[in-house]
């Protein structure tokens, strides 16, 4: 079973995470089209590299962001949700998302 | 008690030869010694069959007595496919073989060998289906079936304890033998905490039985050394049965099962000799070299009476020399290579640049009389060859190493053509090989190599290399590229599990299967108990040469856990199920209810006796419309949701507003998803500015609350959300009568009772204060459609506000009522429940809750996909429907149909007491209306058509719930 580490708890059995989806960008639902709202509902990304997924652990009820990379399946990183922004801003976010 | 084929000491390290163990096998009774297992006693005692093999019945004995194929597999008692090879004898057991029709030793289906040209491989795809349509299922089918499988199982198996155990470990060593052992102090010599697992009853490995550790005091001084360190924990009769994610490791130790998460693991898992393809190479008496030593050094059974060793490598000289020690004549060593691989005992003839090309078992291939030596020429046996009488031939036919841990880990196996060898290679970080897994063979150079290993690992826990990570000595792998050419008459096995033969291989290659997966999956090969420890590397040389590639490329089939068999018990363990009981349980029982798990949660379905249950129910029904009922909802989900911005982040959840609401108030809650699909209901009682006190369903609350955590983590409003589902208890007091009971109960001139007065209380309104000296928090609501009240305390001290209430209320008539009370209750007002009137596809408009859904919001969840799904047109909508007749079959699930297409189905259905009709909702086209009328196919086949009615069957102007 793998390990994954919660930015909260530390490295835990993986069982104890429930997986959430890629993080997608919602679009603006007062201006959106239908076209482009129906997709952001029924699609999610998948590509062969690394992705930003939400992720929870189920125990504590505590929501991060985990950068995995959906080939190898290593888990590069994972953070509290409020550090997004500065990743991105910093440039040490990796994980490509929708 | 020992008998004729017992050797003296030193032989024999595993048995006592003083006492006696008496067990039966095949219906006959046989005496061995403590310590000896199935096989080795029965061979002590002439006996050599075992079983019969799985395709064509043909008598199998010992090949490897390590457990590791299933020619030792036989049924002890009830428990079918126990090795015999490794399994110890007690006393009074009862064994037998499997696999054959009649008896063992006379078996009707033994003639299946003769027809073996009429069972081409991958028969059970094609042959079957004829003459007539149905002869598959009538005829082959049931006799196949009672052809294959291993074993009976036994619906009298007594019941067995599993468990499992958490363990944590800096360092895992599988397997031990002498690199096992080396590489367990190794490392815990370094300082890390070792787990030290091996297969067999005993640490050693090799070592118990390999000659060149015979004489010295390797063994011992090792083993000792490994069992004085406090830094180890040994486990014998252990097997580590797969490698999964990050070194997470199943250890079962019989009926045992630890989950070891290791930071650092050490493979050394040893090599499994491999047998040499030739015609009858099956026969009782032909075994692996090692096989014959284990039965010598291990349990004092000499092995036959005249032997031929057949090899390619040193080790068949030196078992060639423990024959010869232990008084077995050695007819020859007949050695593939062209000069001699080893040293040969004196006196005994070698056969250079041969091979074994047939062996003959007389006309039921009982057991090995003689062999065929014929000269080497390349991939074929020479024509012609000298007939060697034996009854023993022990086959030194190379090795592959023990790849099945590495492999899953992610590892792959190498192939040399020069050395006809694999090796595995690419082993991931935090992993580590040592010894013959590793190439390195012989006992010197395995524990060189597993001690290295052993270091390297505890350098590894700390981010080091160990500053001696020198590669181990190349031990030649001693294996040969032995001809793989069918005989003309076949029974040349390369996988003894399923009786395939080279031509079966060669078959499924020329059926276009040429891929290795492709070809384990037309031919099973590989499949069987052994799971290709015999017939792996035998198989990728055959479909390497067959397709014209090297073995390399073809390599071997993926490894998957588990490495081998496990028992289900192993896997299912102690089976707990467990409900959460609410602090009023032992009241609803001690008051005779009925109860029934509800999610999580007991709940009384009914109070009273089965037998008259219908009357029970209506009469609880009865006395909630015209006295008052109290019902346990405990269970029903509550959160907690403060902070500054509680009413914005309901607004943004919620379809209905909320920064509207009073303090003091309560609101109807409904929630969909980003589907516009709705998920949940409930109502939310605003206590103060900052503080909601919010609803759930009993089954979803946990959803809900987590959510409510995942919105709010990509939201970040200033917002703490508690579920408070076990912090409450509650009693839903209905009833006409159920505020007279209230101010009974709060009968006292306290300032924080709480005035139940219609006026100073009304409907959807909440109160904090005291019920009955108990601290409450009450909503007035109505899910029964009478006056209602919802009567919220802690946990603690729920019991006791249950006693007061029907202390208070005993002269009212107040009855305790359940949950077939509850449904019946709410759907006679025409209440949905979400979950069971609502599927995933289910919008607000489907279910006449439009009025729910905020118009002035400009978001919610879900309100953009409610909105672009209202433009596609409603495709279905929940109406209600009643009949007088008692007898419609009608029941939940039954469709509504319009001519024979199904346009809906019914989603619930009760016999109402109080309207004298059967009720219910169902899905209808949208165009349905009060007037119209339904058709449904009922229970009993036929179909009623019901006249379509308000849902809301009783009191549709809301005037009780609001008096």
């Amino acid at each position: 079973m793998k390990v994954m580490t919660c930015p909260l708890n530390g490295p835990r059995n993986i069982d104890e995470f429930t997986y959430f989806g890629p993080v997608k960008e919602r679009p603006d639902p007062g201006t959106a089209s239908d076209a482009e709202w129906t997709h952001y509902i029924f699609h999610s990304p998948n590509p062969v590299g690394l992705l930003r997924e939400w992720w929870c652990h189920a125990p504590t009820n505590f929501f991060f962001i985990a950068e995995r990379h959906t080939a190898t399946d290593e888990i590069v990183a994972t953070y509290a949700p409020n550090d997004l922004a500065d990743r991105i801003e910093s440039g040490r976010d990796r994980g490509g998302a929708a | 008690m020992t008998s004729g084929n017992r050797l003296p000491e030193p032989f024999g390290t595993r048995i006592d030869r003083h006492g006696t163990v008496t067990f039966g096998f095949e219906g006959r009774t046989y005496c061995g010694v403590p310590g000896d297992t199935i096989a080795s006693a029965l061979m002590a005692n002439g006996r050599y069959v075992l079983s019969r093999s799985f395709k064509y019945h043909r008598p199998r004995g010992v090949l490897t007595m390590a457990a590791q194929d299933s020619n030792a597999l036989v049924q002890v008692g009830h428990e079918p496919n126990a090795f015999a090879d490794t399994r110890p004898i007690t006393d009074g057991m009862s064994v037998s073989g499997q696999n054959y029709v009649g008896s063992l030793d006379d078996d009707r289906y033994a003639i299946l060998g003769r027809l073996s040209r009429f069972l081409p491989v991958g028969f059970y795809y094609r042959t079957f289906w004829g003459p007539t349509k149905n002869t598959f299922v009538r005829f082959w089918e049931p006799m196949i079936r009672k052809a294959a499988g291993l074993g009976r199982i036994s619906l009298d198996t007594p019941h067995v304890r599993y468990d499992k155990v958490h363990r944590f470990c800096d360092v895992i060593v599988v397997g031990g033998g002498p690199a096992g052992l080396s590489a367990a102090l190794g490392a815990a010599n370094a300082g890390a905490e070792v787990m030290l697992v091996e297969e067999g009853p005993e640490l050693g490995g090799s070592l118990g039985y390999r000659r060149e550790a015979a004489d010295t005091g390797t063994a011992r001084s090792l083993i000792a050394d490994v069992c004085a360190h406090e830094n180890i924990a040994i486990h014998t009769d252990a097997t580590c049965n797969g490698w999964y994610g990050d070194n997470w490791l199943p250890v079962i130790q019989g009926a045992r099962l630890f989950k070891v998460r290791a930071k650092q693991v050490v493979v050394a898992a040893g090599r499994f000799e491999q047998p040499v393809v030739f015609r009858n190479n099956d026969l009782p008496g032909i075994m692996l070299g090692t096989a014959a030593q284990r039965l010598m050094r291990l349990y004092a059974v000499k092995p036959g009476k005249r032997a031929v060793v057949l090899t390619c490598n040193a080790e068949g000289y030196e078992v060639a020399a423990d024959l010869r020690d232990a008084g077995v004549d050695v007819a020859a060593i007949v050695d593939a290579n062209a000069r001699a691989s080893g040293e040969a005992p004196n006196g005994v003839r070698v056969v250079t640049g041969s091979g074994i090309s047939e062996a003959d078992g007389g006309a039921k291939n009982w057991h090995v009389g003689r062999v065929k030596v014929s000269a080497i020429d390349g991939q074929t046996y020479a024509p012609g060859g000298a007939w060697i009488d034996c009854d023993l031939v022990c086959v030194a036919g190379g090795y592959m190493p023990v790849y099945q841990l590495p492999l899953q880990a992610g590892a792959r196996l190498d192939y040399d053509d020069a050395t006809a060898a694999f090796r595995i290679r690419g082993v991931p970080a935090n992993m580590h090989l040592a010894g013959a897994a590793n190439g390195a063979t012989t006992l010197i150079d395995a524990m060189a190599d597993g001690a290295s290993a052993g270091r390297r690992a505890t350098a590894a826990l700390s981010g080091r290399a160990a500053g001696d990570d020198a590669p181990p000595a190349a031990s030649p792998p001693g294996n040969y590229d032995w001809p793989l050419t069918s005989h003309p008459d076949g029974k040349d096995f390369v996988d003894f599990d399923e009786d395939l033969q080279i031509r079966d291989i060669e078959n499924a290659i020329a059926e276009g299967y040429s891929e290795l997966e492709l070809v384990k999956r037309f031919s099973t090969v590989g499949m069987g108990p052994s799971q290709g420890r015999h017939a792996a590397l035998t198989t990728s040389r055959i479909v390497a040469r067959q397709t014209g590639r090297d073995v390399a490329t073809v390599g071997v089939t993926t490894a998957r856990p588990p490495f081998t068999a496990e028992n289900l018990g192993v896997l299912a363990g102690t089976q707990h199920t467990q409900y959460r009981r609410t602090p009023m349980h032992f009241r609803h029982v001690e008051a005779g209810a009925q109860m029934q798990p509800v999610g999580a949660w007991w709940r009384p379905s009914y109070y009273g006796a089965p037998a008259e249950r219908e009357r029970l129910i209506v009469e609880e029904v009865n006395a909630v419309r015209t006295g008052v009922g109290m019902l346990d909802v405990s269970t029903l989900g509550s959160l907690e949701v403060r902070g500054p911005e509680a009413a914005a982040f309901l607004n943004r959840l919620y379809t209905m507003t909320y920064d509207t609401l009073a303090v003091g108030r309560i609101r109807y809650l409904l929630l969909a998803n980003e589907m516009g699909s709705l998920i949940d209901d409930g109502v939310t009682y605003r206590m103060a500015d900052d503080h909601f006190y919010v609803t759930s369903t009993t089954g979803a609350v946990g959803a809900i609350y987590q959510l409510m955590l995942y919105m709010n983590a990509q939201w970040g409003m200033k917002v703490d959300v508690l579920n408070a589902t076990a912090v409450f208890a509650g009693i839903n007091v209905t009833g006409p009568m159920a505020r007279a009971l209230l101010e009974r109960a709060s009968d006292s001139r306290a300032s924080d009772d709480i005035d139940f007065g219609a006026e100073a209380f009304p409907y959807l309104h909440g109160r904090t204060g005291r019920v009955a000296g108990q601290p409450v928090r009450v909503m007035r609501i109505g899910f029964t459609g009478e006056l209602s009240y919802e009567v919220h305390v802690p946990y603690s001290r729920g019991e006791a506000l249950w006693d007061a209430l029907c202390a208070a209320g005993r002269d009212l008539g107040v009855r305790p009522y359940g949950l077939e009370a509850s449904r019946i209750l709410r759907l006679e007002k025409g209440h949905f429940i979400l979950g069971q009137d609502t599927d995933a596809m289910t919008t607000p408009d489907q279910i006449g809750m439009a009025w729910a859904v905020s118009k002035k919001k400009d978001d919610f969840l879900g309100k953009r996909s409610i909105e672009q799904r209202r433009k596609l047109g409603m495709d279905r909508k929940l109406v209600g429907f009643s009949t007088d007749d008692k007898t419609a079959a009608i029941a939940e699930s039954c469709l509504v149909l319009a001519g024979a297409t199904a346009t809906g189905f019914v989603t619930s259905t009760c016999w109402s007491p109080t309207v004298g009709k059967r009720i219910g909702l169902a899905y209808a086209p949208p165009g349905t209306d009060v007037g119209d009328s339904i058709s449904i196919r009922t229970r009993a086949g036929g179909t009623v058509s019901v006249p379509v009615v308000s849902p809301h069957f009783y009191d549709p102007e809301n005037r009780r719930q609001e008096l």
